[in-house]
């Protein structure tokens, strides 16, 4: 439980004792924070704003093709499908990202 | 077979199912416990995190709420879908990463505190039991109309259920129960879906079925719709009649609070990867979407038959399922003109002469999902199946409640903070004496429940969204945050929505309305403002405490990379 060893593990960790590895792990954490910012933009628009603040000038529009008004569809229908696809680029970009930087996890962890 | 044989037959198949998986599976050790060994695939996961997630809340009483509430019900998809957005992107992965077993034991670490762990249990534990008895009052439901037993015994039988595998299986068990949960309860809700699609629009996808024609009437289904509602007095129902601000601090409240719930969280512990972390999120949004955007058309086409065919019929010729549910008192019917007519009318309606005319039908929310195969005649098959369906859901997240609760005393109370030296052994007997005490607890809660299941539940989501969000969010994207700052946010977040919500809901209900709210702001959407409050008191207060330990601030760098995430375990900073 006094689990010494992993704090030995973290002061010796090369984020801690090596500069340049502390500068990349910056370089790659600015990265990530910039698609998060994207991606929670996106995620905002379509759920705040298209289904709730939009959503009655909205409703005035036709889904092309269907019955629904287009707020009401944003917030019952159109947002879900937006947070999977969302889901799904960031773990795109982000697998690809932990590669880039060479920080991501072996097949065998 | 009748509508009786048919579910005895298939809910008593399913919970057989339940409790071979639940022997199989059962765990040997703390780790099997908590965090089911960290072996599980991260599809699995997700659909193990998708019905630990969709309740009785979800399967029963979504559906029904959205139908009464029309645009309204919205706050509900969006907000219980779009918190995994943020779960996703702001604390699966780290935590994951972290590898701890529980989300009180990361705020005990990160906030190098005895006290900030103790009060994340005890928020935990709150939250936890708020949610739990929500899902018992939909057990509940449940058994008193289809095994026709009444709800004190319902409730005692499904507790025995969850007893059973929660407290045997530990996480090991509850996830492979759940997946199998998974695949009775979204089944059980899509035949029903597709039957009724079909019936009402001859599209089988019930996600197209809502934007297409009437075929009764040749027009757009929801066009019918909006004709019927305001024909018979009640608002649009594309349209909804919440204040905007209200409708945005609900959604937020609920999605904040989705991202915090701490049996949500947890479930992320138990993949081997951080990116398996990620990924397992996304498979689990898409099993839960596949629920959620079928609801809004259920709710639709559940709307559009009560409309189209109980308003204005004489009582009389109702058909059985009508008395069926009357005798649970969750319909009521009160001829108040004595014309023998059912008169199924909104605030605004009026007769030929323009005199108001008075409501005198009274249907539960909770019951709209379970009545809708037999109000449009589906074969009883399918109404059994329902049944089935939803006791997989209620029973799926109150095992995953209860693990929590008995996470949270054995492991988070004893081990870490009062009987370290307890052993591993000691450790599982006391995971498995505080599961079956909260067993108990939430069989009372059952008995007596506190009000309509989607409701109690969006307390939950409140108290969740006021307590850990915050802490959680800060601990990793902000280096500097103190443990100061984390226990007053948390304490007073907490605090200030449970007053809110105690006040209105329990203390003052005749108060109870828009304008005594704060701004227009309902209990339901309070935990977006204590969310606030708690960011700025915890933000603030860092600012002006010592900074963390120089091992704390290593650690949040080391929880940001992926690289070097082995087994959930142990770590003290």
């Amino acid at each position: 439980m006094s689990a010494d060893p992993a704090r030995e593990g973290v002061r010796r960790h090369p984020s801690v004792t090596d500069p340049a590895a502390r500068a990349h792990q910056a370089a790659y954490w600015r990265a990530n924070i910039r698609y998060l910012a994207v991606l929670l933009t996106a995620w905002f628009v379509v759920s705040f704003g298209f289904g709730i603040v939009l959503a009655r000038p909205l409703n005035a529009f036709r889904l092309p093709g269907t019955g629904y008004p287009l707020g009401f569809w944003f917030a019952q229908q159109g947002s879900i499908y937006a947070f999977v696809v969302l889901i799904f680029v960031y773990v795109v970009l982000m697998n690809r990202l932990d590669r880039r930087f060479d920080l991501d996890e072996g097949d065998d962890a | 077979m009748n509508v009786q044989a048919w579910t005895f037959l298939l809910v008593a198949a399913s919970f057989a199912l339940y409790i071979g998986i639940a022997v199989w599976t059962r765990a040997g050790s703390t780790r099997d416990f908590y965090v089911a060994g960290g072996g599980v695939s991260p599809l699995a996961n997700g659909m193990a995190t998708a019905a630990d997630w969709m309740s009785a809340a979800s399967f029963i009483s979504m559906a029904g709420l959205i139908s009464f509430m029309g645009y309204d019900g919205s706050v509900y998809l969006m907000g219980w879908t779009g918190g995994y957005v943020l779960l996703a992107l702001l604390l699966a992965p780290y935590l994951r990463k972290y590898g701890a077993y529980t989300v009180p034991d990361f705020v005990g670490d990160r906030y190098y505190s005895r006290v900030a762990r103790v009060v994340a249990v005890v928020c935990a534990i709150f939250v936890s039991f708020t949610y739990v008895a929500g899902q018992m009052r939909g057990v509940g439901i449940v058994f008193s109309r289809f095994l026709e037993v009444d709800v004190t015994t319902g409730v005692v039988i499904g507790m025995a259920i969850v007893f059973f595998y929660a407290v045997l299986g530990g996480m090991k068990g509850i996830t492979y129960t759940q997946v199998a949960q998974y695949c009775v309860l979204i089944f059980a809700y899509m035949v029903p879906a597709i039957f009724l699609s079909l019936l009402i629009t001859g599209n089988p996808i019930p996600q197209l079925g809502l934007g297409g024609t009437d075929q009764a009437s040749g027009m757009a289904l929801l066009e019918r719709l909006n004709g019927l509602q305001q024909e018979l007095g009640f608002a649009e129902y594309t349209s909804g009649t919440k204040s905007t601000l209200d409708v945005f601090m609900i959604t937020a409240a609920l999605m904040v609070g989705t991202a915090g719930l701490p049996h949500v969280i947890v479930r992320f512990y138990t993949v081997p990867r951080v990116r398996d972390a990620r990924l397992s999120v996304g498979w689990a949004l898409v099993f839960i979407a596949i629920l959620y955007t079928t609801a809004p058309a259920v709710a639709v086409f559940a709307r559009t038959n009560l409309l189209a065919n109980v308003s204005g019929r004489p009582y009389a010729d109702v058909p059985e399922w009508f008395h069926k549910w009357e005798a649970t008192g969750l319909i009521g019917f009160d001829d108040r003109n004595g014309d023998g007519l059912i008169q199924f009318v909104g605030p605004d309606a009026v007769d030929a002469d323009g005199a108001p005319v008075q409501n005198e039908l009274r249907v539960d929310n909770d019951i709209m999902v379970l009545a809708n195969p037999e109000i449009a005649g589906l074969p009883d098959w399918v109404v059994g199946l329902v049944a089935a369906g939803g006791l997989a859901a209620a029973l799926s997240t109150a095992a995953g409640l209860l693990l929590v609760v008995s996470s949270a005393v054995s492991h988070d109370l004893l081990k870490r903070t009062f009987l370290p030296r307890i052993s591993e052994k000691g450790e599982l007997v006391a995971a498995r004496l505080a599961a079956g005490a909260a067993v108990l607890v939430a069989g009372y809660l059952g008995i007596h429940p506190p009000g309509y299941v989607a409701q109690v539940v969006a307390f939950a989501f409140g108290l969740a969204a006021s307590s850990f969000f915050p802490a959680i969010i800060l601990g990793i994207f902000s280096r500097r945050t103190t443990r100061e700052g984390a226990i007053l946010g948390m304490v007073a977040g907490i605090t200030f929505t449970g007053w809110y919500i105690v006040y209105f809901a329990l203390l003052h209900p005749e108060l109870n309305n828009a304008r005594n709210w704060w701004f227009g702001i309902s209990p339901q959407g309070i935990g977006t403002v204590g969310m606030a409050l708690n960011f700025a008191l915890t933000w603030t207060v860092s600012r002006f405490t010592p900074e963390p330990p120089a091992q704390v601030q290593v650690l949040v760098d080391l929880i940001r990379v992926p690289r070097g995430a082995g087994a959930a375990h142990e770590i003290s900073a």
